[in-house]
């Protein structure tokens, strides 16, 4: 298969794989539009059944994954004692993941009320040194989510790992697994077209 | 006679086996993007996936089956 591009076939059901040429149109803007909608950068290159795919694959998990963690599990904090690195996977199911960041600015954070935390997407208020006697928000998460903290930073986490790989199929086209024979098929080729010129 | 190592780890398993159905969304998802970034029509995408997801499963069970030798002989 050959992803070019130029090329403007729309891929067709009968032929198979290796005979089509995807429009891939612009591919950076593709890959931007991929990373801000899972599936948007597919749509418009016109791969619209992977675009549906990708749309409901990853925002599924993302957002399943934010139900089970009440909203909290998506945040942004680089601060000495709470650096949220699962935050830089999240980040990759891009828009859906940056009301985190605008979260993080602000002192008090807007509310969202579809969940019962009203603190969505903001990081924990006070977050404690290891070791400290007191009891802190990040505690207190901990312990009211329980093992719903760990599922749902996974499940983003994941949703965001799984949205670059979305973005480097819009950039890119299909990552194909060329078969062993091929190389060995194309040998006898090669020695004839050699033989033919002298 | 069931040693208590495994007997331990049986009950444990017991307890916490329903939080294994987590992972079966997380399996979907990843073998079909997964499969989606390697094909382009919906029927290899397909079939793509089914394999990517038995083999994940597969890996998974050996996984669990080794660790739940060596819990058992803790």
């Amino acid at each position: 298969m050959t992803a070019k591009a130029t090329a403007s076939t729309e891929p067709r059901p009968e032929a198979s794989e290796e005979q089509i040429e995807i429009d891939l149109k612009d591919p950076l803007f593709a890959a931007f539009l991929a990373w801000l909608i899972p599936g948007m950068g597919h749509w418009y290159q016109g791969r619209r059944h992977k675009a549906v795919l990708f749309f409901v694959c990853i925002l599924g998990t993302f957002f399943y994954g934010l139900y089970l963690g009440e909203g909290r599990v998506v945040y942004a904090s680089m601060r000495d004692n709470d650096r949220r690195l699962p935050y830089l996977c999240q980040v990759g199911v891009g828009l859906p993941a940056l009301p985190a960041l605008i979260q993080a600015k602000r002192k008090v954070p807007f509310q969202v009320p579809i969940f019962k935390d009203k603190d969505f997407m903001a990081p924990p208020k006070e977050v404690l040194p290891p070791g400290s006697m007191r009891t802190d928000d990040l505690d207190r998460l901990h312990k009211r989510l329980h093992r719903y903290w760990e599922l749902g930073t996974v499940y983003t986490m994941i949703a965001g790992l799984l949205n670059i790989l979305a973005i480097y199929d819009a950039w890119g086209g299909p990552a194909f697994s060329t078969p062993a024979k091929k190389d060995e098929d194309d040998k006898p080729d090669d020695s004839g077209g050699k033989e033919n010129e002298t | 006679m069931i040693p208590l190592g495994t007997l331990s780890s049986a009950a444990l398993l017991a307890v916490r086996i329903n939080d294994l159905w987590y992972s079966l969304p997380l399996i979907v998802a990843v073998s079909l993007v997964y499969s989606a970034t390697r094909h382009e029509l919906p029927r290899p995408i397909a079939s793509g996936a089914i394999r990517m997801a038995a083999w994940i499963s597969g890996f998974m069970v050996v996984g669990f089956a080794i660790l739940f030798a060596m819990s058992s002989m803790l």
